[in-house]
């Protein structure tokens, strides 16, 4: 016996139609180890999690609990097999209370009656013993997205799992519950119990896991110990390819003010209370801004309100000197912004338009593109043609591509073509590099320091910590709608901004 | 390696290869049916439906006719479609255009092409409210159009009834629940023949109404792929808030889809009841040419150049079925029609079939 693994996928291959998500990939978890599943979007962890979940079926490849062959056909059978998952999306009833979320499905009744008693103790056992604060009668749409993901932990534990999948389980929390967290999954290798932990960021891998296994476009790379590598070297495992992790930037020499926000109050579409509370903020030429916070404190309606998509019930908005607070999109965008919005799918492009036809979405009006109502078709061609060409757009083809057919990361770098195009004097960019792999990121972050030496006003709205510590130039912190804080992001650290974040300090 | 584009992609082929399939399958239930409601006759029901359309110039001039309507009433659902909208309304635009246009023809005495002007502005009028409704108090188009065309059909029948000059019976006839036959009342109403009649064997039924139905679908299909304001309807019709983010005045938009398919489906009417052949009847229940818009539009996956063909299609297969009387009843054929026309507007479901079909040989091949 060489090893003692818990759990072996071999060899698994698992196709969607027209892509191979898993191409004969291997992992081994031994007992007791954290085990990091690194990869980019769109690598195969999820696929390879949720088979090993029993949510799809592989098409090749076996897997082994303690040695010995499995079939795991849905989620029940992996639960049978102690096998738990915490899906990066949490799957709680929101009108329950936190003990009826962990005892369902395997409720303990008597002549049909729920036992309460003995299901409260061993929960508030559980809780203690790991260090999971958690209220068994708060009702979870009240409590905080730390405790949600808490509940959810306490499910696996509360069904006997021994091996813990968590998927990517800190995009949601402050950087201190993100050490609360980690500390929690040391506790769980101390007991014994094994944990699969996928994420794609680095500091989080050589934080807390002990091997670190790397997927790359459903192909396995391969499996390193933590103690005998670097994050480089985790990085150009991921990519395939030496990648820039810092951003390379100059000193920033602001100019004037370009946009000027002042008392913007902005209202809720989800709540009868103001999203946004007074806000005020300059951007000026030549440097770049970045709203920080957790997501939901009101970063999106301040960029709506701003840009012009949802109507703002107080104070002012002046772009360049010229005061815009009531003014129409094209208005505004005429006046010189630029928005590269949060949901590209959303609002970004037109999906069943084709590519051309998508990057005149904002200027197709212009006398350039058409003669009186006509839209010239040759030029529109033309002009997408030369945007292709200079930000590297690819897709199947060319202009003519459907934009829903092409990749995430081409698709943002249209929607980023399109708005650098026009010129602007204000480029506003929410979370522009979401979903997006490692080499994508560090392209359009290069473009967006290009814009700001170009001697253009920045406002970047990030949720990365990783991003808001290394882009911007000034940082703003927003919880519950203000801005609690300003930093120099060189003066500052992760520690500090993530106790503004979470509202814990707030400056005068 | 043959270099051929895979037939999995060729969207424009996969199109009217679906179109075509899902009218045989129509027409083998069609065909089902017939056998089933009446064996004996069954073989004369079919080949009545399958051959009228082309028995006779003067059917061929009925099939050209009745097309002309469906056409526009295609044109209007699949307009406001490519919007974004689903005009189920079509009827009460079409019947109100129909009213305006008898109104101008018998009341005001006006030339054909004024007429048809007045049924464009009636079908526009009442495509106005649906669209209102949904830009100003988002509600659904569907309900509000279903409505209007209820409060179309009794409106009309109570504004003729109270309009004596607009009756027959007014006009040297006996009765008065119908409007007056224009070829009494103002000839110069009626839709110029140019010389068809005598070129199709003295057709009663033929003008130049398919040639105007023709021209205005190249004209919607100009200003729906050519023009600025195409390129914002489309956009509003596929993505809402890209729309608004791109600056586009999204309910500005609807209302103006609306009045453009509501002029569409008027324009029909007009078309219909300004041949002279024709008398508004006093209705009781809907006029069922907008209903049968939505097929037609269906059919020819809201293309405007499809909608020609899908029309003809289902005006050759009406013509059909009034031909097989009295070897069935004309409930039956209505529901032998119906089925057709129901079947071949699944044509949706059939590409979807198809395609996936086609790409599943390419996978096939490649694999071995």
């Amino acid at each position: 016996m060489a090893q003692d693994y818990v759990i072996e996928m071999l060899h698994i291959t698992k196709e969607f139609p027209g892509i191979k998500a898993n191409d004969d990939i291997t992992l081994q978890l031994k007992r007791g180890e954290i085990h990091a599943l690194l990869g980019e979007n769109g690598a195969g962890k999820s696929t390879l999690m949720s088979v090993l979940f029993g949510l799809y079926q592989a098409e090749q490849g076996t897997i082994k609990k303690d040695g010995k062959e499995v079939q795991i056909k849905d989620p029940n059978d992996a639960n049978r097999l102690g096998i738990g998952m915490v899906h990066q999306h949490f799957k709680l009833v929101e009108c329950f209370s936190v003990l009826d979320n962990i005892i369902l499905g395997v409720e303990d009744t008597k002549n049909g009656f729920l036992q309460y008693a003995s299901a409260r103790k061993k929960v508030m056992d559980l809780s203690e013993r790991y260090g999971l604060k958690v209220d068994p009668d708060a009702i979870v749409s009240d409590i905080s997205v730390g405790m949600q993901q808490r509940v959810e932990i306490l499910k696996m534990l509360y069904r006997d799992n021994e091996v813990l999948i968590f998927d990517e389980p800190t995009a949601v929390l402050t950087p201190q519950e993100i050490d609360e967290l980690m500390e929690i999954m040391r506790g769980f290798r101390k007991e014994g119990k094994s944990i699969l932990f996928i994420t794609h960021k680095l500091a989080e891998i050589m934080a807390v896991a002990d091997r670190c296994s790397v997927l790359r476009k459903g192909k396995y790379i391969g499996t390193v110990d933590i103690a005998n590598t670097t994050k480089e070297e985790l990085s150009r495992m991921m990519v395939g390819r030496d990648v820039q992790l810092e951003v390379q930037k100059k000193e920033s020499k602001p100019g004037e003010t370009i946009l000027a926000v002042r008392d913007l109050t902005v209202p809720s579409r989800t709540h009868n209370n103001n999203a946004v509370k007074n806000v005020s903020f300059d951007v000026r030429a030549g440097e770049i801004v970045c709203i920080a916070g957790i997501e939901g404190n009101g970063q999106t309606e301040l960029i709506y309100g701003i840009t012009g998509l949802e109507k703002i019930t107080g104070g002012t908005v002046t772009l360049n000197g010229k005061d815009i607070t009531h003014a129409s999109i094209r208005e505004r965008s005429k006046a010189g912004m630029s928005h590269i919005p949060e949901d590209r799918h959303k609002h970004g492009l037109v999906l069943d338009y084709p590519l051309e036809a998508n990057m005149v979405l904002q200027r197709y009006w212009d006398p350039k593109f058409q003669n009186k109502g006509i839209i010239k078709y040759g030029e529109v061609r033309k002009y997408a043609n030369r945007l292709i060409e200079q930000f590297d757009v690819r897709s199947g083809q060319g202009p003519i591509t459907i934009a829903r057919s092409m990749s995430g990361g081409n698709q943002q770098k249209a929607i980023i073509a399109r708005e650098i195009d026009k010129d602007p004097q204000l480029l506003v960019a929410v979370q522009p590099t979401r979903g997006l792999d490692v080499g994508a990121i560090e392209y359009i972050h290069s473009q967006l320091v290009a814009q700001r030496d170009a001697g253009k006003a920045v406002l970047l709205v990030s949720l990365e910590l990783d991003e808001v510590m290394k882009l911007p130039d000034r940082i703003l912190v927003m919880y519950e709608g203000e801005i609690v804080g300003e930093f120099n992001p060189k003066e500052t650290t992760v520690e500090e901004l993530g106790l503004y974040m979470a509202g814990a300090k707030k400056q005068s | 390696m043959k270099q051929k584009k895979p037939l999995a992609e060729n969207g424009m082929l996969i199109a009217i290869l679906s179109s075509v399939l899902s009218i045989i399958v129509g027409l083998v239930f069609g065909a089902i049916l017939l056998l089933i409601l009446n064996p004996a006759k069954a073989g004369i029901g079919i080949s009545a439906m399958l051959t009228t359309g082309i028995s006779s110039l003067d059917q061929f001039g009925k099939v050209l006719y009745q097309s002309a309507p469906l056409m526009l009433c295609g044109l209007s659902v699949g307009f406001a479609f490519k919007t974004g909208l689903f005009n189920i309304g079509a009827s009460g635009q079409y019947t109100m255009g129909a009213f305006f246009a008898l109104v101008g023809a018998i009341q005001f005495q006006l030339p054909w092409f004024l007429c048809l002007l007045m049924a464009c502005i009636g079908g526009a009028i009442w495509g106005i409210f649906p669209g209102l409704f949904k830009a100003l108090f988002n509600v659904n188009e569907v309900i509000t159009s279903i409505m209007f065309n209820w409060i179309c059909m009794f409106l009309v029948n109570l504004l003729f009834a109270n309009m004596p000059t607009m009756l027959a019976s007014a006009w040297g006839a006996s009765n008065s629940d119908r409007s007056a036959a224009l070829a009494k009342a103002n000839p110069g109403a009626i839709i110029p023949k140019a010389g068809l009649d005598k070129m199709f064997g003295n057709s009663s039924w033929i003008n130049i109404s398919f040639f105007i139905a023709i021209l205005v679908a190249i004209l919607v299909w100009f200003i729906l792929n050519k023009t600025i304001f195409g390129y914002e309807l489309k956009a509003c019709g596929l993505n809402k808030d890209a729309s608004i983010y791109a600056g586009i005045n999204a309910n500005r938009n609807i209302v103006l889809s609306m009045i453009i398919a509501g002029a569409l489906s008027g324009l029909g009417g007009g078309l219909y009841y300004l041949a002279g052949t024709i008398q508004y009847v006093m209705e009781k229940s809907i006029l069922s040419m907008g209903f049968n818009g939505i097929p037609v539009a269906l059919l020819a996956n809201s293309n405007p150049i499809g909608t020609i063909f899908s029309s003809l299609f289902i005006s050759y297969i009406q013509v059909g079925g009034s031909a097989m009387q009295p070897n069935f009843s004309s409930e039956s054929i209505d529901i032998i029609i119906a089925v057709i026309i129901y079947l071949a507007a699944f044509s949706l479901l059939i590409r979807g079939i198809l395609t996936k079909i086609l790409s599943g040989n390419k996978k096939k091949e490649v694999k071995a």
